[in-house]
């Protein structure tokens, strides 16, 4: 592990040796932020999500920046933000411009993507730019954070920024073993923490985070409940490398056929998969592995945070 | 070599619209898939015939460059010729339609391809694949021969990234093999791993931007020398 300083309450959790759960907040194409931040207010409510990931125009579709939602969930829902960036938009002076501005809002934690390509969003005409990519991110991290400059070492007035940063793993990539060397590479520059893709294979699940114990940073398993058929089908065939079990879909499509036109009695029976599915996941995982917590991507989803996660102890003030 | 992709005819035929009389000039240099005499015949058949359709007599001459990227064979090749056109469209890259009209100053040249990379052919008709962008910087050393600048959607010097699904690229609809899986290959076939754990700090893309402007017989570590000396 990184001996920087904990910056952010997600990383003074984990030091704490609490069990922590993030949650993750997507804005798109929005002009108002009535919904991210009711979300945001929910997770906060269970005192058991520490911070809310808040996600960079994933699948390269074009949408609102996440810098200022990080901002704004942080002041009006008081929960504390995972700033997602991809280097897909931004060369490294804007990269560095806009940590500086990040610093200056508050902004505590960063996760750093390499990011979808705009080839597969909405923009596909657009120029990707990738001037640095993910893990020279990170590396400009480490300098900004640790030594108070910018990546050609001309200072930053004023000292250090104090933030945590950490990076994503995929425990779906076939092979593996490029994936896992990638990562060390991450961690050789500095990551606080990792927050994995998603996985719906315990066992696959397990063995990956097996894996990663030889980098010593803390790690949060990605879930992602299942708000409807539709969403778990489109991640099933659109999400690369991922696969959501036979039994789930099936399952999701049935309750939804079984309760055409009754809302309630719809979402309580998919409210009722899910956790039957999830909570025993997540209790495994934390029971069977070293991971640190896990992130939750139930974007959208609020409603079974509190039924998901009622059996863990509350440890967010 | 270098892959062109032929323009469709209405733009050929748009840009040469205003003239009467033209010479096609094919080359034989590197392009591929070939772009020689008879793509140029074949090139001036169909726009004579477009130029019929619209009622217009069209007079042209097909005629092919062994190298038209370099000035003394373009000049020599087509000077007893070129007096004789209102214009020319070439069938070469972008290397070759700069350099007629540079050596012909003038007659403007009109391009028929689209230059799309440096390449070779990759298994099966009709499937190239980009192995050298030309950046100025060469990591092959480092990952087995494999370019990851040209071959990696992402440019990524530290891949493979998120995108990968059993060794394939996202971009292009997982069709295409991931560089990075194809380094990570490869060195591990040759027990080179070392290399492929190496992390690679930030790029410096002076060397690759447009326009680039090199002085082959400069130490290129002169100018951070140089840049050294002026900072301290
Ligand atoms: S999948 Fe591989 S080749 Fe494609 S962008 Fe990612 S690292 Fe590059």
């Amino acid at each position: 592990m990184s001996n920087r300083p904990a910056y952010s309450n997600l990383m003074k959790k984990i030091k704490e040796g609490h069990f922590v759960f993030t949650g993750e907040l997507e804005p798109k194409k929005i002009l108002d932020m009535e919904e991210i931040i009711h979300s945001a207010k929910e997770m906060k409510k269970t005192k058991r999500i520490v911070s809310a990931n808040v996600t960079d125009g994933p699948q390269g579709d074009a949408y609102m920046c996440s810098l200022v939602p990080s901002y704004l969930v942080q002041r009006d829902a008081e929960i504390e933000a995972v700033w997602q960036v991809t280097v897909r938009d931004r060369n490294r002076v804007a990269l560095f411009g806009d940590v500086l501005g990040a610093a200056q809002l508050g902004i505590k934690n960063i996760l750093t993507l390499t990011g979808d390509h705009t080839a597969l969003g909405d923009h596909k005409k657009g120029r990707a730019v990738y001037d640095i990519d993910s893990t020279q991110f990170c590396q400009m991290l480490a300098i900004m954070i640790d030594e108070g400059t910018d990546l050609e070492g001309n200072e930053l007035k004023g000292g250090k920024i104090e933030m945590n940063y950490g990076c994503v793993a995929n425990p779906n990539s076939d092979p593996r073993e490029p994936e896992i060397l990638k990562v060390g590479r991450k961690v050789e520059n500095g990551v606080d923490f990792i927050q994995t893709q998603t996985s719906f294979d315990i066992e696959q699940a397990k063995e990956f985070l097996k894996e990663l114990e030889q980098f010593n940073v803390p790690v949060l398993l990605g879930v992602f409940p299942l708000k409807s058929y539709g969403i778990a089908w489109y991640f099933d065939n659109y999400i690369p490398g991922v696969s959501v079990p036979k039994d789930l879909l099936k399952a999701l499509k049935k309750a939804e056929k079984d309760n055409k036109g009754d809302k309630k009695g719809k979402y309580a029976a998919i409210d009722k998969i899910n956790i039957e599915f999830f909570e025993p996941f997540i209790k495994e995982i934390q029971k069977s592995t070293k991971a640190a917590g896990i992130h939750c991507m139930a974007v959208e989803y609020e409603r079974l945070f509190e039924p998901l996660l009622s059996d863990f102890p509350q440890y967010v003030e | 070599m270098i892959i062109t992709q032929q323009k469709g005819i209405d733009e050929i035929y748009n840009m040469i619209k205003p003239y009467s009389k033209i010479l096609i000039a094919g080359c034989d240099g590197c392009c591929q898939p070939p772009r020689s005499i008879n793509e140029a015949k074949t090139l001036g058949q169909l726009l004579e015939l477009k130029a019929k359709t619209e009622g217009k007599e069209l007079t042209w001459k097909a005629t092919t460059v062994l190298r038209q990227c370099d000035d003394r064979i373009a000049a020599t090749s087509l000077r007893p010729l070129i007096q004789e056109y209102d214009a020319v469209v070439s069938l070469a890259c972008g290397l070759g339609v700069v350099m007629l009209n540079k050596v012909f100053e003038d007659t403007l040249t009109f391009p028929a391809q689209e230059s799309m990379c440096g390449g070779v052919q990759n298994i099966g008709e009709n499937y190239f694949i980009e192995y050298c962008e030309e950046c100025g910087d060469c990591i092959l050393a480092q990952t087995g021969g494999v370019c990851p600048r040209a071959g990696c959607a992402k440019h990524l010097s530290n891949g493979p990234c998120g995108g990968m699904v059993d060794g394939m690229c996202e971009v292009g609809d997982y069709t295409h093999p991931c560089a990075w899986v194809d380094i990570w290959k490869r060195l591990k076939k040759f027990d080179r791993l070392d290399l492929f754990k190496k992390y690679r700090p930030p790029r410096d893309w002076r060397t690759s931007n447009s326009p680039a402007f090199i002085t082959i017989y400069k130490d290129y570590t002169n100018v951070e020398e140089k840049e050294e000396e002026a900072k301290s």
